[in-house]
């Protein structure tokens, strides 16, 4: 049996959580203590893929990405081409799994005690130094939290991944492109075996999200939070 | 070291309007919950930018709204304790004192932050998260932690309402322990008018946003300027007064004549006298011999510990009722040797005791 959908998956799933986790951090950082109908508009944005059918955002994204698109001139000029290639996968995957981090981030930066980050300000940290030592460890467990849902979120991507990086076996058929396909073919003892990899994984993740959150419980217990 | 503050800020309900000026003895702010009383040190921590103002402190202009200066929190060196202490969850009560301490070289955090946890009482509990604290505690590093910064002034946010009646002595010594030592601008903010006392020299009256008195804490609690500081201060019995040409003044809502011990300077449109200082003269002859002495009828009662509150009416009818027209407040020794004598009884508003308000 060929492995590289595994790797393929594991791989653009690791590369776009990261992404994901960064940006997202990001945007829910900047996005505390702003307000008004601009701020809401930009919320609305961020969680839009979550929303949408993924053909839909595949579909945008290979208008943004393509020969004609002003991402896609913009590569061109480098001579690089995303559309149909690895990197697609992973912008089609982050893309779908950035909306789940931004607001399991949020929640869990809005949950800090203000007060805590206000004191922070009267001992002379900087704002970044409060971000890095107060606001995110205490959000921590949501920032996990989002991250582990963010990662399953990537690995199941299909739609979007099939619009912008099609299906080239070895280097942009993911797992569930490989099912689909294999289902087409009449594999199915194939696909039985690949859905199994998957039902693994998730249960894998979500068991160690249950985990780890309970865990957590106890330690914060400790520090008086719940 | 002096810290003057002039702002405006407008709030939901009022304006902010407070002017004054700080410097080595504690001055406390009293005033009812809701009215500005955080919200001043807030904007003087650097947390709020008040509408319109200027705070300095010593030589540094903190906030100017004139020339457009608004220095940030974190470099107004500006110790402050927050209500609920806002001591970093997940960090220990070491690693709390030494957070403002993070440009400083690592072993000499260490001394820093070893000689405050010995100056605060906290030594062996270094390693304990906030949680693993005691209320009383927990104050204490939050105070040990807003001093590590060496701060210029020091703001304090009702820093005894979180605690166990049987806590409060030991924080207040400690409290004024620190201010003892600490001998910058320091406010303490708080509604209960003992603890503000207590702690402070200064004292400063909030009502409404606005600064109704603000002085040296014996004279505002003996000549309260205004019946709304009079409240605040805890004087039970204010009446609306009149002056007589006769030198004396009609109280109006007691009914009676009362004279003074010497004629105010300013209209005496109202006059008080604090429960305790209402006099229960014991034999007829005594009575008889005095002026300001009324006679009252018992309207209802209310225990402490030890002492006890006899709510008087100067009618009989209305006493029936249970309406009073004056506390008093006597031990309970003296209580137990005049409640059974028959009514009405008389008390005296001795005219050293009694003051009169303007407004």
């Amino acid at each position: 049996m060929d492995w590289s959908p595994l790797l393929i998956s594991l791989a653009t799933s690791l590369v776009a959580t990261a992404v994901t986790l960064v940006a997202g951090l990001a945007a829910a950082a900047w996005r505390q203590n702003r307000a008004g109908a601009g701020a809401a508009l930009i919320d609305g944005i961020f969680i839009l893929p979550l929303v949408l059918p993924p053909t839909v955002v595949g579909f945008l994204l290979l208008l943004l990405f393509g020969r004609n698109g002003p991402l896609g001139k913009l590569l061109l000029q480098f001579g690089a081409s995303v559309v149909f290639s690895w990197p697609a996968t992973v912008i089609a995957a982050t893309v779908v799994a950035f909306p789940l981090m931004y607001i399991t981030a949020r929640a869990a930066l809005e949950q800090v005690d203000p007060h805590l980050l206000q004191a922070a300000r009267t001992l002379g940290a900087s704002e970044a130094r409060i971000f890095r030592e107060v606001a995110l460890p205490l959000a921590w467990p949501g920032v996990l939290a989002g991250t582990i849902l963010s990662f399953a979120r990537a690995l199941g991507e299909f739609g979007a991944t099939l619009m912008l990086a099609g299906n080239i076996p070895g280097k942009t058929e993911t797992i569930p492109i490989a099912i689909y396909f294999a289902v087409e073919a009449d594999e199915i003892q194939r696909a039985m075996a690949w859905c199994a990899v998957d039902v693994g994984i998730s249960i894998i993740l979500l068991g160690g999200l249950y985990y780890w959150t309970h865990a957590q419980r106890l330690r914060r217990e400790r520090w008086g939070q719940h | 070291m002096t810290l003057e503050v002039e702002i405006e800020k407008k709030l939901a309900e009022f304006t902010l309007d407070v002017a004054f000026r700080a410097t080595e003895t504690p001055l406390s702010v009293l005033g009812a919950s809701g009215a500005g009383k955080s919200m001043l040190l807030r904007c003087i921590a650097g947390l709020e930018k008040p509408g319109r103002g200027r705070i300095t402190l010593n030589d540094r202009v903190l906030f100017d709204s004139a020339r457009r200066v608004g220095i940030p929190a974190r470099e107004r060196r500006i110790g402050m304790l927050f209500q609920n202490y806002a001591l970093f969850p997940h960090r220990t009560v070491a690693q709390n004192i030494a957070f403002g301490l993070h440009d400083l070289p690592h072993d000499e955090q260490s001394t820093r932050t070893a000689a405050l946890v010995s100056r605060t009482h906290l030594a062996g509990l270094e390693q304990r998260y906030p949680r693993e604290l005691s209320g009383g505690e927990q104050q204490r590093a939050a105070l040990a932690r807003a001093l590590a910064i060496q701060p210029e002034a020091l703001l304090l946010d009702e820093p005894l309402s979180a605690l166990d009646t049987h806590l409060r002595g030991q924080v207040e010594a400690q409290l004024q322990e620190t201010f003892a030592t600490f001998r910058r601008p320091a406010l303490l903010v708080t509604h209960n008018m003992e603890e503000a006392y207590r702690l402070g020299e200064q004292l400063l009256v909030l009502a409404r946003g606005r600064v109704a008195a603000f002085g040296s804490k014996e004279e505002i609690f003996r000549r309260p300027p205004s019946s709304e500081v009079a409240r605040l201060t805890g004087c039970k019995n204010i009446s609306r007064a009149r002056a007589n040409p006769d030198g004396t003044v009609e109280a109006l809502e007691w009914a009676c004549r009362l004279r003074l011990a010497q004629m105010p300077a300013t209209p005496p449109n109202f006059i008080g006298i604090r429960a305790h200082h209402i006099d229960f003269l014991e034999s007829a002859a005594e009575a008889a011999t005095d002026s300001n002495v009324l006679r009252c009828w018992i309207a209802r009662t209310s225990e402490t510990p030890f002492r006890i509150t006899l709510f008087l009416s100067l009618d009989p009818a209305r006493a029936e009722a249970g309406e009073a027209h004056l506390q008093a407040e006597v031990f309970k020794e003296k209580w137990e040797r005049f409640r059974d004598r028959t009514q009405p009884w008389r008390v005296r508003l001795a005219p050293e005791s009694l003051f009169t308000m303007a407004e």
